[in-house]
């Protein structure tokens, strides 16, 4: 089944990528002009060409990979990218965790008056208040003043448990991979999918009562743009990830993967620990601290 | 042992398939590096034409040419492209035509995915130069995009600048991930890490350092545009902010990434000098230790940009220790290629001439870098032309010159001709003169205190401004012999031999010249 040693399979020339640049292009060049005043249509339009590279390209490693011209080393160098690409994820979250961890220990407490800047504070906003989560702002206008925060022991420790479980039964589908107990691999990649998109739901709900009931939004200042941003593209990934398994829970039930060979349904369960310890992160330094 | 493929046809018996679709859908490292290489060049070439429109602005004091914020679109838009179109895709080129070869592998670990990291930059580039064309004209805050300059004040093409970043950024992250996996798990056996060429040892931490450094400015932009269109706080007071965390943000990425478009240069010296001194390179392991500690320190020390804006005098102190401190990795690596000629039968053909001036010139900016380490110092220097001198000696007499040596240094293995060296003599001492009337000025201006990025100036910076508006025409123009030069040497000339030169070390020189289009199907054993 699988290729010889020393085999390293090198792909024939390929449409794919060239179909992924046109998608990126038409999706951003859209978001732009949309941003602008355009009709979202262009933007739709690339996300559209982006979903049919993704099958195309994806249906494509996989067929190679059913055939079995993938050895060792090819795996191995699925499994360098995406190591690499998990750890680029990684610094991208900590730009965001950086903008929170800098505006409160530096930004908020300085125009608060703290350390030396005691005419900062008294020149720009004398009446400024420096407090975590900051909800009165140095000055309002044009912000949308929130009521309060969520409760970190409501729903926030509720996903926590929520996503920690899940961590827990990826783990478990894989023992039943590795045994070769397809029930337990699919019943585990079940119960994640399940659990992940339950989280979504939770993170979604929240959203909308924040909203509606606390006022606080990406505009009610640095509270919110970093309570939002964080957790938002932490949602986002999430999906991402659920998606992932949802495909790793199909191709499970077709048969695919072998005690051996399954190098996708790691990737998904790695991808899937990280946006994990994300969520721990998020969970103690924007909901408890 | 053969090259396996999806279909019976032998893939590594037939060469590339005719026409536009190669390049296309080519999913062989030579063709993508070709195209890499090919790209640079034509975004040096348009970035060079906005340096010319900069210099001729700058010919004599008062506004003669373009408007001033045609002006900034200018410095904004040549720093952009030089650094992101220019520097970084020449050196990927490299990293693609010569990393499998170095290290005896049949291709890099995931070509389709190489192939859509070249393939996103033209997108990226035609994104970013579109903004030219649009309302209210093109970014105009300088390459840095400082908020709030780029948020509350940015003219609306700020936003189709964000999104070519996030590609420019998609592009170099694939591109990166996809070296580290070739070099480390596409070794031929026998290539030990302590056996890479030095090139790749350089690329392979720079490879390190765009995975780290990236993501980051990808987050910088992401909180423009949500500062821009969603109302968030991010680089603004009112709500809570800080437009100095911006420029945190932006060095944290900014400072890797000078080291990006270095390490690289110094892995191609210490091809270049070995080959022409007939030795080998002096202290190879303390080269892989000192590019390694300079990609360490390369993130504890992005305040050093910011001296100026006012921070805690522990933090002042913190990252001037910290810059200063590089220099000690950075005067290993000069103190080894000179040690490396010491004693060297020592012959100075093309490539051997442009490595020599890198090791001076890239000298002379990294002693203006310490001078601007110094935080009272900077205070002083810092947003003068010295800053624009420092950087231009780095970059250009620094990276591009490398990227120069390393062409004339392969260009033989890569066309099977040699070209003719008494051209590629006159484009050296053309450029080398040039480049020092162009930048060497800078810094007596700049220590006069002429201040960076104004399209007027006072008077007394007349002489020194129009002889830098000459050395940089003259620059200019040497590059365009440098085009003649390639074309002429691909369409023909002399043949060049398998080693091309006469003891150059490394498996590269072990294949035909010109290199086929499939090497080492059959990994070469490394003693």
């Amino acid at each position: 089944m699988s290729a010889k040693e020393g085999d390293y399979y090198l792909p024939e020339p390929s449409g794919w990528p060239l179909v992924g640049s046109v998608g990126l292009f038409t999706t951003l060049g859209g978001f732009a002009s949309y941003l602008h005043g355009a009709s979202p249509m262009f933007m739709m339009l690339g996300i559209g060409i982006l979903i049919y590279m993704m099958f195309g390209w994806f249906g494509t490693v996989i067929h190679e990979n059913q055939h079995g011209l993938y050895n060792k080393q090819v795996d191995k160098s699925f499994r360098w990218g995406m190591v690499w690409f998990i750890f680029s994820e990684v610094l991208f979250f900590s730009a965001f965790f950086g903008a929170l961890f800098y505006v409160r220990m530096f930004a908020v407490p300085w125009l608060g008056g703290a350390d030396n800047n005691v005419y900062t504070h008294s020149i720009l906003w004398p009446e400024f208040n420096a407090v975590w989560p900051l909800l009165t702002l140095p000055n309002s206008e044009g912000f949308d003043v929130a009521s309060g925060v969520m409760d970190t022991w409501g729903l926030p420790f509720v996903n926590t448990i929520i996503l920690l479980s899940s961590g827990a039964t990826v783990t478990w589908a894989h023992w039943g991979l590795l045994k070769g107990n397809r029930n337990q691999l699919t019943m585990g990649l079940f119960l994640t999918v399940a659990l992940g998109f339950t989280f979504v739901g939770l993170q979604a709900y929240e959203y909308v009562h924040a909203y509606h009931e606390l006022n606080l939004k990406l505009s009610s200042g640095i509270y919110g743009s970093t309570f939002f941003m964080l957790t938002g593209f932490h949602g986002m990934h999430v999906t991402i990830g659920a998606i992932m398994l949802t495909v790793m829970l199909f191709r499970s039930m077709k048969g695919h993967f072998t005690a051996e060979h399954h190098f996708a349904f790691e990737a998904a369960s790695w991808y899937w620990h990280f946006v994990d310890v994300v969520w721990l992160g998020l969970f103690i330094f924007v909901y408890w601290l | 042992m053969s090259t396996a493929t999806a279909h019976d046809t032998a893939h590594d018996h037939h060469g590339p398939p005719a026409g536009l679709s190669r390049w296309l859908f080519t999913t062989n490292h030579k063709d993508i590096g070709t195209l890499y290489l090919w790209f640079s060049f034509t975004m040096l070439l348009i970035g060079g034409a906005m340096a010319m429109v900069i210099r001729a602005e700058l010919f004599q004091p008062g506004m003669q040419i373009v408007d001033p914020n045609f002006f900034n679109q200018m410095t904004t838009l040549h720093g952009l492209i030089m650094v992101f179109g220019a520097i970084m895709p020449a050196f990927v080129g490299l990293a693609n035509w010569l990393i499998p070869m170095m290290i005896g592998a049949p291709d890099m670990a995931l070509p389709r995915m190489n192939n859509w990291s070249f393939w996103i930059l033209p997108f990226a580039g035609t994104l970013l130069l579109s903004t030219l064309f649009m309302e209210g004209g093109g970014p105009n805050f300088g390459w840095t995009f400082y908020a709030p300059l780029s948020t509350t004040y940015g003219p609306e093409s700020t936003d189709f600048f964000i999104f070519a970043v996030h590609l420019l950024g998609m592009s170099s992250i694939m591109g990166a991930i996809n070296i580290i996996a070739t070099i480390l798990n596409m070794r031929a056996p026998g290539m030990t890490l302590m056996k890479m060429p030095l090139f790749v040892w350089t690329w392979l931490i720079t490879a390190f350092l765009l995975i780290a450094a990236m993501p980051v400015l990808a987050g910088a932009v992401t909180m423009m545009l949500a500062d821009r269109h969603f109302g968030t706080s991010f680089f603004n007071a009112a709500g809570g902010g800080d437009p100095i965390l911006f420029q945190h943000v932006f060095w944290f990425f900014g400072h890797p990434e000078v080291y990006i478009m270095i390490l690289p240069a110094f892995g191609i010296i210490s091809q270049i000098v070995p080959t022409f001194s007939r030795k080998k390179l002096f202290g190879y392991s303390s080269m892989v230790y000192a590019t390694a500690s300079i990609a360490f320190l390369s993130f504890i020390v992005w305040a050093h940009h910011m001296y100026t804006v006012g921070m805690p005098v522990a933090g002042e102190l913190f990252f001037m220790y910290a810059t200063i401190l590089i220099s000690v990795p950075t005067g290993v690596k000069v103190f080894n290629w000179v040690a490396t000629m010491w004693r060297g039968a020592l012959t100075f053909e093309v490539p051997m001439l442009w490595a020599l001036a890198f090791i001076f010139l890239f000298t002379l900016g990294g002693f203006s870098g310490l001078m601007l380490g110094v935080t009272p110092a900077d205070t002083q220097y810092h947003d003068t032309y010295f800053v624009v001198a420092h950087f231009h000696y780095v970059l250009v007499a620094g990276a591009l010159f490398s990227i120069i040596a390393a062409v004339y240094y392969w260009l033989p293995k890569w066309t099977g001709h040699m070209y003719d060296q008494t051209l590629a003599k006159i484009h050296f001492w053309w450029s080398v003169i040039s480049v020092n009337i162009l930048f060497f000025p800078m810094h007596f201006l700049g220590l006069a205190g002429m201040p960076r990025r104004i399209p007027d100036y006072a008077i007394q910076f007349a002489e020194f401004n129009q002889l830098a508006s000459i050395g940089g025409f003259a620059f200019g123009l040497s590059q365009l012999l440098f085009l003649y030069i390639l074309i002429k040497t691909i369409r023909g000339g002399e043949k060049a031999t398998d080693k091309v030169w006469e003891k150059p070390e490394g498996l590269e020189w072990t294949v035909a010249s010109p290199a086929p289009y499939h090497t080492f199907a059959t990994p070469p054993q490394v003693k």
